[in-house]
């Protein structure tokens, strides 16, 4: 017998040079754990906008930051010392902790070029009559509190643009200050807002800016035991996602291993079966993780995950070949003769379910299912070709014929149980049945690996800052800035009507702080020369209590801004205005946009019906509201993912009617996963848990998994029965994957744990179902 | 971004504020310490006023009119009617200002300059001696029938502001209030008592 044995050092060499391949393409991977890769490639303009606005948008940058403890005066001068030392560090654009830090520089910037920036400022302003008025109310201001600082500018600005410009920039609710330094509504907590020079999508570079923060925290002067430093934002919650993902995956791989290690040896007795019988497993992972790095550039730590999962299901084709074929090498080749057509048809199975997730929109979906028939197939081909050629001579595991045998009387008793399991199923039908409107959970903040208490601080920081909840957004595009610029203005004149309806309490616009030319152009022609201007002057101060000759330096500032240069981006460098324009000015895929973020009046919502209706007559302007957007989005791939499923469903149905040419065999395979599915999907729905993709993935595992099991049970010829080893090995092999996934069930990161959920009763299940619904032998007793 | 531009006229509001007074139900005139106990023993007052202020550019002085309350011991609220109406309320340590549609709440800490004269003039209402002479120096002059209080600041800061701080009363009732700015500018302020809920 040379020729097989020649066939079997082939096949270990090609083995060989295979997982050395996989390893050089694995030690060059990227892995990622940025959750945006199993959010949807996008393809409309405001899904493109949400993408680019979750990556590295102006929210995305910023860094909450809270100080609890100790007392007012104490957190109050760490705040301080913080931004002290953080605004002198390049990765912070900008550390705000309501201390005046820009405020001179703000000034200068509004006073000197307040007649470019005011939006009152119109020919009529200056005629005669708007100078009598203008003057009126400035004096009218002199008997206010804004008195002192009116009366020392009036000279210069008698129309009070200047009040005009802080009015519009002031509109903005801010946090209280205590001890000169921002602090919670209650006092019990400063408050700081830091806007980071990385995109929040950067997670290392996000994680070092929260390192700085911490670090500013510990070493300041005033730091004692008593203080605890708080951070949020998007930035910080992709930093402890990364953080939660990595750990569990490391910490969940290690269990799972060291369960399924345990289980095999408590099966084997014997380490080197131990040893042979991961080679398959270990295989599968790599070729998983090659195959994803290759097809995606990039490995996500959700997919490392899975992959542990995995695990516990590559192992069972090893368990097969050991306890089916315990005897000797001659029966390894009868188990390859005998059980092999069986699990490669199983294998086929699962691979026509999973291929359905590789078209989905969902990249991280894309590679599960990716990784999932890569791994398969190695796991499979190395337990077909290459692990019976590693099998020593005498190569025995621990005698199983006694669970065999008792298992053996176990099934031929499961048919007892065909009318409870049938009220069961029916049940669980008729639960799905009934919330079948509440099975899915249609929100992409399902999909976040953040927890609740981190949402919840997340929230209170918000409201203690009255942080802008950037969820509606008005956007015009544009080839150039100054187009752009000028859209934003004639969207800002709309917008401005809805404030003044009571439809907004707000908005933001780039063109409030960098009008575009046009506009500093026509105001600046507003103003009259300087002869007519100062004729309407004289007559302006008739029946008002001051002397036209107090104004010479008004005079003498308009003349100026009639031939001052126009306002550049440049211009606003140093001020605080840089960085609202900064956010709300952005050049992208050669492309020019304006962002104007919306604020809903107090209490409520945006009714988006009217605004947008206002703002439709401008073309091209989108009204985007980022959270129906986003969730829009994610059922729409969760729908695909749904059909895509379904369509696996289908190809699996397809491969095994061209396998066996029987619909009824089919049928008979398929009923006791179909079974399976449907009970699963009744008890989520029962403990009130919505599936999201990771479900689907899950059922679509057990379908998988419990295709290898109906395939054991289904038999042609019902007089032969199924080899009490058989039984054994199926045991085993559900209860290493019921291992390998019902620890993802105990997971805190939501992807993984809904695997965990699904696949663990699931594959238990089928296994019953299979057992229960399997035809019964006509012999009435079993001979092993 | 817009949040972190703070207007300085929020500072002048405060120095204006120390417009604020508040009938005294009863004013012992012989001493400083005597005044003092009058005016702790009444704990709210309710008066209108009318405010003239004199400012260099000018030509006439500016007027204004509204309403006075003071609730001891930390509570001033200034609404003025005329000639556009507008409330200031100081609260503890909070200051409330409304114009139009426009609100604004300040802490009064963040302006130690001008708090130590607010709570100079809040000590003077709630007649809380201590309070006042860490900021002023006090010089009281005349008798029961009408008697005048002048504070002087200590510090510097508030004195780069204000000048002086004169209140004329008579008897149980402050009749006016007059501030003297450091640029000479200043404000009298004259209080008609209106009700003195005990």
């Amino acid at each position: 017998m040379i020729h097989p044995r020649r066939r079997g050092i082939a096949a270990i060499v090609l083995w060989l040079i295979f997982l050395l391949a996989c390893a050089g393409i694995i030690s060059r991977t990227h892995f990622s754990t940025d959750l945006s890769g199993f959010l949807p490639r996008a393809p409309t303009p405001e899904q493109q906008l949400l993408m680019d606005q979750l990556s590295d948008g102006l929210a995305s940058r910023l860094i909450l930051v809270g100080i609890e403890g100790a007392d007012a005066p104490t957190r109050a001068r760490l705040s301080r010392q913080i931004a002290q030392r953080l605004r002198a560090d390049p990765a912070f654009v900008s550390v705000n902790n309501g201390e005046p830090v820009n405020t001179e520089r703000d000034r200068a910037f509004l006073f000197n070029n307040r007649y470019l920036l005011s939006p009152a400022v119109t020919p009529e302003r200056f005629s005669a009559d708007g100078l009598h008025a203008a003057l009126s109310d400035s004096i009218d201001l002199l008997a206010s509190p804004a008195g002192l600082l009116v009366k020392s500018i009036l000279p210069r600005d008698p129309t009070g643009e200047i009040m005009q410009l802080l009015e519009q920039l002031d509109s903005g609710s801010q946090p209280k200050v205590v001890e000169g330094a921002w602090a919670s509504r209650d006092g019990t907590r400063a408050l700081m807002l830091m806007q980071t020079r990385a995109a929040g999508s950067d997670i290392d570079a996000q994680q070092h800016a929260m390192a700085a923060i911490q670090q500013a925290f510990d070493q300041a002067a005033g730091a004692t035991p008593s203080a605890q430093l708080l951070m949020t934002g998007p930035g910080v919650f992709s930093v402890t996602s990364r953080d939660t993902i990595k750990s569990q995956v490391t910490r969940l791989s290690l269990i799972s291993f060291a369960l399924i290690a345990t289980l095999l040896l408590l099966v084997y007795r014997s380490f080197s079966a131990l040893a042979l019988g991961l080679l398959p497993v270990v295989s599968g992972v790599l070729a998983g993780i090659a195959a994803v790095s290759l097809g995606f550039g990039a490995v996500h730590g959700i997919t490392l995950g899975f992959g542990t999962a995995l695990i516990g299901e590559a192992v069972d084709y090893s368990i097969y070949l050991f306890v089916q074929s315990e005897r000797n090498r001659a029966d390894h080749q009868t188990w390859i003769k005998r059980f092999w057509p069986t699990i490669r048809l199983g294998v086929l199975t699962s691979i026509a379910g999973f291929a359905s997730l590789l078209l989905s929109g969902f990249p991280g979906l894309a590679q599960l299912g990716l990784y999932a028939i890569a791994g398969l197939i190695a796991a499979a081909t190395v337990t077909r070709f290459v692990l019976p050629s590693l099998l020593p001579a005498h190569f025995r595991i621990h005698d199983l014929s006694a669970i065999g045998l008792t298992l053996s009387r176990a099934v031929q008793r499961a048919a007892i149980l065909r009318w409870p399991a049938a009220i069961v199923l029916l049940a669980a039908c008729t639960i799905v049945v009934a919330n079948r409107a509440s099975l899915w959970n249609n929100t992409i903040a399902s999909l976040s690996p953040v927890s609740q208490a981190e949402v919840e601080l997340d929230a209170r920081l918000r409201a203690d800052m009255g942080a802008p909840d950037v969820r509606y957004l008005v956007v015009v595009s544009g080839a150039d800035q100054e187009s752009v610029l000028r859209a934003a203005e004639r969207v800002s004149a709309l917008l401005q009507i809805q404030v003044e309806q009571g439809r907004l309490a707000g908005f933001e616009s780039p063109s409030r702080y960098l009008p575009s030319t046009a506009m500093q152009r026509t105001r600046q022609d507003s103003l009259p020369p300087r002869p007519v201007l100062e004729a309407h002057l004289a007559q302006a101060v008739q029946g008002l209590p001051v002397r036209a000759q107090l104004f010479t330096p008004f005079l003498d500032d308009t003349d100026a801004a009639r031939s001052q240069p126009l306002l550049q981006a440049s211009d606003l460098q140093q001020t605080s205005m840089a960085m609202a324009v900064d956010a709300l000015l952005v050049q992208q895929h050669g492309q020019w946009r304006a962002l104007l973020p919306l604020t809903a009046p107090e209490g409520g919502s945006i009714d988006a019906d009217p605004v947008r209706a206002a703002l439709s007559a401008i073309p091209g302007v989108l009204f985007v509201d980022m959270k129906a957007e986003s969730d829009r989005l994610y059922s729409g791939y969760l729908h695909e993912a749904i059909v895509l499923s379904l369509g696996g469903l289908v190809a699996i149905v397809a491969l095994l009617l061209g396998v066996f040419r029987s619909p009824l065999r089919v049928l008979r395979v398929i009923a006791p996963l179909a079974a399976a599915v449907m009970t699963v999907t009744a008890g989520l729905s029962l403990f009130g848990q919505q599936m999201i993709i990771l479900h689907l993935v899950g059922l679509l595992l057990v379908v998988a998994v419990g295709s290898n099991y109906a395939l054991f049970f289904d038999r042609p010829d019902p007089r032969t029965p199924i080899l009490p080893r058989t039984l054994a090995s199926m045991l085993f092999a559900s209860l290493t994957t019921v291992a390998g996934f019902g620890l993802l069930a105990f997971s805190n990161v939501a992807l993984l744990q809904a695997l965990g959920v699904t696949v663990a009763p699931g594959v238990i299940l089928a296994l019953f179902f299979s057992a229960i619904f399997a035809r019964q032998s006509d012999a009435g007793s079993i001979h092993a | 971004m817009t949040r972190l531009i703070r207007p300085c006229f929020r500072l002048c509001a405060l120095v204006w504020l120390a417009l604020l007074v508040s009938p005294i139900v009863r004013a012992a005139p012989l001493s400083i310490a005597q005044l003092m106990a009058g005016l702790a023993r009444h704990p709210q007052g309710a008066a209108t006023f009318t405010e003239k202020k004199f400012i260099s550019i000018l030509e006439q002085p500016v007027e204004s009119s509204g309403e006075l309350l003071f609730v001891a011991p930390a509570r001033l609220e200034k609404r003025t009617l005329k000639p556009k109406p507008e409330t200031m309320v100081l609260d503890g340590d909070t200051l409330t200002l409304e114009r139009g549609q426009r609100k604004r709440v300040l802490q009064l800490k963040d302006y130690p300059e001008v708090a130590g004269m607010i709570e100079s003039i809040r000590a003077t209402l709630a007649g809380d001696r201590q309070a006042l002479e860490r900021v002023y120096h006090l010089a009281l002059d005349g008798g029961n029938e009408r008697w005048t209080l002048v504070l002087t600041p200590l510090d510097p800061k508030v004195g780069a502001v204000i000048a002086r701080i004169r209140m004329e009363g008579a008897q149980d009732v402050v009749r006016s209030v007059e501030i003297l700015q450091a640029d000479g500018d200043r404000s009298l302020m004259s209080i008609e008592k209106r009700a003195s809920p005990q």
